[in-house]
């Protein structure tokens, strides 16, 4: 039960983007087609995913036994950016089709702030091991829905005749707050 | 001095880093609720800007090139650690309102982007008079931010009230509030033709649009591994052409010699 409300609330009620204000970046830039859109979208569910698997086991079995805690945001920016690196070279490897769809994103993926949020909002909410993977899955699942739907509602902008000073990124950003109150309806879920 | 003097409005006015180089964007959506919070963001920014710009300026020989990322990045979250106690300890409030936002400053880009763009090929007094110049920019960004949603949305400016509850908005001090102030302003700025990001057209293969006549290299480091992935592909493939013209040179060369011989 406590895991359906992390997954409610991780993916909807409080989404990453449009209520933490994580990630407003890649959310802003590249969410021009719903094609890169869907990409940028997977490779940060992949990413996030393993951050949170990886960082979760170095907090409580390094830096706790070492009472190191403040060590924790040097720590997981360097786990998270050698993880990056790490899994493009894995993926070049193993698997070079999911690595030419999703290659491009991976680089950009280490500024986001997405990663090192979850990552440091797990600790802080005091997850266990289980709840930490599947909030930071849910909560870039929240990422993927959020960039995607407004990858589609910009790809009909392009058609509307918006006003000269709007064009470009004041729509957008119109759009993401329309899209905000949306997601404010999700609060009475939990 | 007067290259410091540059260096500061440089960062406030020129390219100030919030309204003309839209970059930070997820403090200055997050924590804009108040003025102060705002105010309080900022300076914390200007404070690891001035310590991480002079740091890396002072090591930038020291560092070698082909780990300069991951090296800016340790410093600066080293600063970030330095600066997240030092709140926690003399001023709670903030730290309790800033939350997770404050360790998430290592990633903010304005940060890593000096570090790349002026620190890592500056002396140090420019290096901080533009860590400075380019902190107080976004200070200025996020108190503007932070003023139009407090007024809109709690009927004060820094804590104090002065219109009467019942006309207050309350949606502008929530989540949406913050993208639709932030739509306004671009909005006015393209409007009165103010220089900002917003109102260049640009392609959108690099994540700062491949403008780099204008860019300072601030928008995103990542671009650079890109740009060069790409020229160490055209270096190679010339060099293979190179390579093939050469052989060819070669065989034809040695076919005329065989054929001279044959006649002899």
């Amino acid at each position: 039960m406590n895991l359906f409300v992390i997954i409610i609330s991780s993916m909807l009620v409080s989404n990453v983007v449009l209520s933490q204000f994580l990630g407003i970046c890649p959310f802003l830039g590249v969410s021009k087609k719903v094609g890169t859109a869907v990409g940028m979208g997977a490779a940060v569910t992949f990413v996030i995913t393993i951050a949170c698997m990886i960082t979760y086991p170095i907090y409580y079995g390094i830096l706790v036994p070492l009472k190191l805690e403040y060590l924790q945001t040097i720590a997981f920016i360097l786990i998270i950016a050698a993880l990056v690196q790490f899994v493009e070279m894995a993926l070049k490897k193993f698997m070079p089709s999911l690595h030419a769809s999703l290659g491009v994103y991976l680089p950009l993926i280490t500024t986001n702030c997405a990663v090192l949020g979850v990552a440091i909002n797990n600790i802080s909410d005091g997850y266990n091991f289980i709840e930490s993977v599947v909030c930071g899955f849910c909560t870039a699942v929240g990422f993927l829905i959020a960039i995607t739907i407004l990858a589609g509602i910009r790809e009909r902008i392009e058609y509307n005749d918006v006003p000269k000073s709007f064009k470009g990124t004041p729509i957008v950003l119109v759009t993401a707050s329309l899209m905000a109150i949306a997601f404010c309806g999700f609060a009475g879920l939990v | 001095m007067n290259s410091c003097t540059e260096r500061l409005k440089n960062g406030i006015i020129t390219e100030n880093p919030t309204f003309v180089m839209m970059l930070g964007m997820c403090p200055t959506l997050a924590v804009t609720s108040s003025a102060v919070n705002g105010l309080g963001m900022g300076l914390t920014t200007t404070v690891v800007l001035i310590l991480s710009n002079a740091f890396i300026s002072l090591l930038r020989k020291v560092i070698p090139d082909k780990v300069r990322i991951p090296g800016f990045i340790v410093i600066v979250a080293s600063f970030v650690t330095m600066i997240q106690l030092l709140l926690k300890a003399y001023l709670p409030f903030l730290d309790s309102a800033l939350g997770v936002y404050i360790p998430l400053i290592v990633v903010n880009c304005i940060i890593l982007g000096r570090a790349e763009a002026y620190a890592s090929k500056n002396s140090v007094v420019p290096s901080i008079f533009d860590g400075l110049g380019m902190g107080l920019g976004f200070t200025f960004g996020l108190t503007c931010i932070g003023i139009c949603r407090e007024i809109l949305g709690a009927g004060a400016i820094f804590g104090i009230e002065f219109i009467p509850d019942d006309f207050h908005i309350t949606f502008f001090v929530l989540a949406p509030g913050a993208f639709l102030v932030l739509a306004f302003l671009t909005a006015i700025q393209n409007k009165l033709q103010m220089p900002s990001a917003t109102n260049v057209e640009k392609d959108d293969s690099l994540s700062c649009g491949g403008d780099c006549a204008a860019c300072t290299g601030a928008s995103c480091v990542a671009n650079k591994g890109i740009i060069e992935a790409e020229r160490a592909a055209a270096k190679a493939a010339k060099a293979q052409a190179a390579k093939e013209a050469a052989a060819k040179a070669k065989a034809a060369k040695e076919a005329k010699a065989a054929a001279e011989k044959k006649e002899d």
